[in-house]
């Protein structure tokens, strides 16, 4: 049986015509997403199917609509809040991190928050320092939350499918530049549980662990190292927040060598913590370091030589893997 | 004029005041030996500001607050013992010792929290009133929020779009004139806040917030606007806060000549008074509703004193909810109290989504085919 190919967008928005028509409580709220059909066309068509009830074009209040919707959530509506980008989500930062992510606890349990932020995220594009960031790990800092960046189509239906129907407030990641991406997506009900990684490509030689738009440097750095006779395995995260332990430490069992590519910045990244989590429960499993690849610790340049520069790339994953094979100056 | 209220309104009404004010002089005197830790605001000044509103009120209509949060669930009806057990960090309270004074939530009588961000909580009434036009009930979401947090960008955020989607909501300022130890007028342009309402097209008055009644009108009269689908409203309360901030507050920024003249605004023994006159009551109705309370904030002192700590486990739970987990009703599970109004949720099913988000627009075309102009 062959699937459909669907582009990223396409899978996003065949996962949310599906939820809406599930459940009434689902609506979608944001800047752009009704007449002009979503800044990166996500909701294409939605305004038509389910009317101006259900699909808000909100003024540009990134902190008062977001903030609106954890109030609808807390008495029982299913909102999914489109950021334009995750870059202006910094100013509904409070609203997310302070009222949706605590809510339960502050209130001993009494209340839930079933919520989807969701949006594009990640650099590149010629964007600059304000439009061009991977950040991700602000939001994996937090418990409460639920932090997911599905990398191919399939996943990102099946995981926004997941995300609306959890009863926790959850931040989706999609890959701004990953949008147009095809790739197969089964139809109907696809759903991937979240907090559950995914091994993308076998191997033995070594772990390369990553998630979102880094998943596909990866691919291609594994597919240059198997013609050099080094067999990677790529481990796609997928979700960022519960991170999937059980598969991280079997992967590394196995390969006994890991490389970490993570698009965002060092220090305190979501990399980081996966380094903690194998250097704690699989030191005894290590025959290198671990390494990671990661974005430089400056802001975005404009220019294309400097933004290439700052950002992860297959070469520089390969660099890595031989790196952790001792293989390096080969 | 004769008195339009009901013996039993006005003493319904004064009990509720009465037990905030003695509720709140315990919970200071509770501070002071160390029981209570953390910050603890108190409302001591402005308890016409909960308990008029309140009453006019459904039951199942939605409120919430800031972190100045004790007296508005005591006039919603929440169990005073929970409340204090809640800020002595005990099991027993309405968050499990989890919230404490800031973070009081009581959702079986529709009080949707406290929150310590200033002005945090203000887009967040607004997304429950969108809630209840989302499902056409007539439910009106009443929400309390300080005069320094209209100078958040929370505040005109949420108005613009409260008022462009006619949201039913009511918020009341309680312009109490100081934000922590600034005085409002130092801090604000506009500082009569209710007149900022005009900015967004939408309803705003200002009310004696030292005055129950007057507080009980006011939110009456706001509530039939907000079910008649007319929009949200800004009612504006100016009140006073007789202590600090905070305990932690000495509040010497503020002149004890000024204090002394507020107090003679003092609006439990303004609703007396009314009653009196009105011989709607008499004196010893007041000295037993006195003893009742008395005894009733004793009572919770005890509760809350005797009340064990949480348990360490408590601390991995009620962060996530995990999959099947129920929502806690605490009355039931700290007092044995059936609980019935358990908000239900919507199934998805059953919700038939008609409302127009743009009123205004179809006003427009239908202006535009009566050859009128805008
Ligand atoms: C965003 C934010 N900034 C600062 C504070 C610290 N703070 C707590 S209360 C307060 C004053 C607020 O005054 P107002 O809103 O008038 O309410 P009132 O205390 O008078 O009831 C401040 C500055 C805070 N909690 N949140």
């Amino acid at each position: 049986m062959t699937m459909p190919e669907l582009m990223y967008r396409e899978a996003l928005n065949q996962a949310l015509a599906e939820e809406m028509e599930r459940d009434a409580n689902v609506f979608l709220i944001g800047e752009e997403v009704g007449r002009y059909n979503g800044a990166f066309k996500v909701s294409q068509g939605l305004l038509d199917k389910f009317g101006s009830a259900r699909i808000i074009d909100a003024p540009i209040s990134e902190l008062g609509f977001t903030g609106m919707s954890v109030g609808a959530a807390m008495v029982g509506l299913r909102p999914v809040v489109e950021m334009m980008t995750w870059n202006f989500a910094i100013l509904a930062m409070d609203q997310i991190v302070n009222n949706a992510a605590k809510l339960r606890h502050m209130s001993g349990g009494q209340l839930r928050c079933p919520i989807v932020f969701r949006g594009p995220g990640g650099a590149g594009g010629r964007l600059s320092s304000q439009h061009s960031q991977a950040l991700e790990a602000n939001y994996a800092h937090f418990p409460g939350l639920k932090v997911i960046a599905p990398a191919t189509p399939a996943d990102a239906k099946g995981m926004l499918k997941a995300a609306i129907r959890d009863e926790n407030p959850v931040i989706m990641f999609e890959g701004e530049r990953l949008y147009a991406l095809k790739g197969e997506v089964p139809e109907g009900e696809h759903v991937v549980p979240l907090g559950k990684a995914d091994v993308k490509r076998e191997g033995t030689d070594v772990t390369i662990i990553t998630w979102s738009r880094m998943y596909y440097f990866c691919m291609e750095a594994a597919e240059q190292l198997a013609k050099e006779g080094i067999s990677a395995e790529v481990l796609d995260l997928r979700t960022l927040r519960p991170l999937d332990e059980e598969a991280i430490l079997a992967s590394v069992r196995k390969t006994n060598r890991v490389v970490i590519v993570e698009e965002g910045w060092a220090l305190a990244g979501v990399g980081a913590s996966v380094v903690d989590i194998i250097q704690s429960k699989a030191f005894d499993d290590l025959d290198a370091p671990v390494h990671r690849v990661t974005g430089l610790d400056v802001n975005m340049s404009y220019a294309a030589n400097l933004e290439n520069a700052t950002q992860p790339d297959a070469p520089k994953i390969i660099d890595a893997v031989k790196k952790v094979l001792y293989r390096e100056g080969a | 004029m004769a008195s339009p209220y009901s013996k039993e309104q006005l003493l319904t009404m004064y009990r509720k005041m009465y037990l905030i004010r003695r509720f709140e002089e315990r919970a200071g005197q509770q501070y002071t030996l160390g029981k209570i830790a953390g910050f603890c605001h108190l409302y001591i000044g402005q308890e016409a500001v909960a308990v008029g509103p309140n009453e006019a009120l459904r039951p199942d209509d939605y409120m919430l607050s800031a972190y100045r949060d004790h007296g508005q669930p005591l006039a919603r009806g929440s169990d005073a013992g929970m409340v204090m057990a809640e800020l002595f960090g005990r099991g027993t309270g309405y968050s499990k010792g989890k919230g404490g004074s800031m973070h009081i939530f009581d959702i079986e009588h529709h009080f949707y929290g406290g929150y310590g961000i200033v002005g945090g909580q203000i887009p967040l009434a607004a997304g429950m009133a969108f809630a209840s036009r989302y499902r056409n009930e007539d439910r009106v979401t009443l929400c309390y929020f300080g005069d320094a947090a209209a100078n958040q960008g929370s505040f005109h955020e949420t108005f613009n779009m409260a008022s462009k989607w006619k949201l039913p909501v009511i918020y009341i300022c309680e312009n109490n004139r100081y934000g922590m130890g600034t005085a409002i007028a130092r801090t604000s342009a506009v500082p009569e806040i209710y007149k900022r309402a005009s900015a967004y097209g939408m309803r705003g008055e200002p009310v004696d917030g030292m005055d129950c009644l007057a507080m009980y009108e006011a939110v009456k009269d706001a509530a039939a606007y907000c079910r008649a689908g007319k929009g949200p409203v800004l009612l504006e309360a100016n009140t006073y806060r007789f202590r600090g901030h905070s305990m932690a507050d000495p509040a010497t920024y503020r002149s004890k000549q000024e204090v002394e003249d507020e107090r003679k605004n003092d609006p439990i023994p303004k609703l007396r008074d009314h009653a009196l006159k009105n011989k709607l009551a008499v004196d010893a109705d007041f000295e037993a509703i006195d003893e009742e309370v008395k005894a009733q904030v004793d009572a919770a002192v005890k509760f809350a004193d005797e009340s064990p700590e949480p348990s360490v486990e408590e601390l991995w739970r009620d962060t996530i909810v995990e999959e099947g987990e129920q929502d806690v009703r605490p009355r039931e599970r700290v007092l044995g109290v059936k609980v019935t109004n358990w908000p239900k949720y919507p199934s998805g099913q059953e919700l038939k989504v008609t409302w127009d988000l743009e009123p205004r627009e179809q006003a427009e075309q239908a202006d535009k085919k009566a050859g009128l102009s805008r």
